[in-house]
């Protein structure tokens, strides 16, 4: 009968943290809190951005009035936050797609998840660099 | 559920080992495996249009400075940057409008909440839809009488554009 229960591993006394009753799963579940806060947000600047872009049929006076808004620096870093949140969402919706189509996806989804935020760092470090130096020296 | 009887059985049936797997009849149409494969086909054309779009209008030029009429006009004027727009348009809005939709299903418990969020996320996308595509095809980039464009100083305004 000893050999029957030996799968299990022998629990050590005092190592073993109460699992709570929250569940906070790791990269996967944060990965997909991110991709859906940042597939939302988007979505909401899509409304306003087609809205504002259709005053170009209205004059170009109230066209360049409106875009003008865009242009100020609280506005230049809420653009860096827009740019930042579609980056992510592209880079981890392509995550996605290797995890549902790749046959290696499910096992790496992990190793996935940090090429992603290492991926996210490379791009987003040379945008903001050109991107908030237009807008703060101009 | 208060009111069933004590000891009656609500599990489903357990199935015999050996049975062979039936597709669920439940539905008729493969509507949300479409939506599934939309959300992933669409999701990878998004990339490289909006990619592009961010960084032609961002980290070209002045960047977000030279955004102006006249720019826009620029592109306009080019029925490369019309198609890109008009793809990116409505291939943006209705991945959007179906992630939306699934996020609403999750967090929207009452029906009658389910509904009418859902009506008017319907509603916007409808509006962003018909504007959008019509002003893509609307607009007139000569509207400036002072446009330096080449296609709006020959022989005045007579010269036929995309738009007209
Ligand atoms: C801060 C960043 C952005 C700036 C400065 C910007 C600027 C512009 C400008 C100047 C236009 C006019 C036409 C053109 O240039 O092609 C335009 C149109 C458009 N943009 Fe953006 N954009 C930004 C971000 C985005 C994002 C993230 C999306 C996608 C989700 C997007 C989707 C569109 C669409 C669909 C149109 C066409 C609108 C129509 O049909 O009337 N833009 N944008
Ligand atoms: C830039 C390229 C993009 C890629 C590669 C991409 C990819 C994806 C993928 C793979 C999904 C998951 C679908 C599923 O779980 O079945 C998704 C969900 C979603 N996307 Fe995108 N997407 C992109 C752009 C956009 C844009 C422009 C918007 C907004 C207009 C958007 C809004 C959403 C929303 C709201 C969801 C639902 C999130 C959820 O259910 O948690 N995405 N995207």
């Amino acid at each position: 009968m000893a050999t029957s229960t030996s799968a299990t591993k022998p629990v050590k006394p005092g190592r073993q943290k109460p699992a709570g009753t929250l569940y906070r799963g790791r990269e996967g579940m944060w990965s997909w809190v991110m991709h859906r806060i940042s597939g939302v947000l988007i979505f909401f600047f899509l409304f306003v951005h087609v809205l504002d872009t259709a005053t170009v049929r209205i004059s170009p006076e109230v066209y360049d009035a409106v875009i003008g808004q865009y242009k100020n620096p609280v506005m230049g870093l809420g653009e860096a936050g827009l740019v930042g949140a579609v980056v992510f969402h592209a880079l981890n919706g392509i995550r996605i797609i290797l995890v549902d189509f790749w046959s290696g996806g499910t096992k790496h989804q992990r190793k996935l998840f940090w090429g992603v935020v290492a991926l996210w760092v490379v791009l987003m470090v040379p945008f903001l660099v050109r991107h908030l130096t237009n807008v703060f020296t101009h | 559920m208060s009111d069933q009887a004590p000891g009656a059985s609500y599990a489903p049936a357990l199935e015999t080992p050996r049975s062979p797997y039936r597709r669920s009849k439940a539905t008729r149409t493969n509507w949300e495996l479409y939506g599934w494969l939309f959300m992933r086909m669409s999701g990878l054309a998004l990339v490289v249009l909006v990619f592009g779009h961010l960084f032609v209008n961002l980290m070209t030029g002045d960047g977000i400075h030279q955004v102006d009429w006249g720019f826009v006009a620029g592109k306009w004027s080019s029925p490369f940057w019309q198609v890109w727009d008009l793809l990116m348009l409505w291939l943006a809005q209705l991945h959007g409008t179906n992630g939306v939709r699934t996020v609403i299903n999750d967090y929207a418990e009452r029906d009658a909440t389910r509904f009418w969020l859902k009506m008017a996320l319907y509603l916007a996308t409808t509006i962003v839809i018909v504007v959008g595509t019509l002003v893509i095809f609307t607009f007139d980039p000569c509207a400036d009488p002072n446009s330096m464009l080449e296609i709006c100083r020959a022989a005045g305004s007579t010269v036929p554009t995309i738009t007209n």
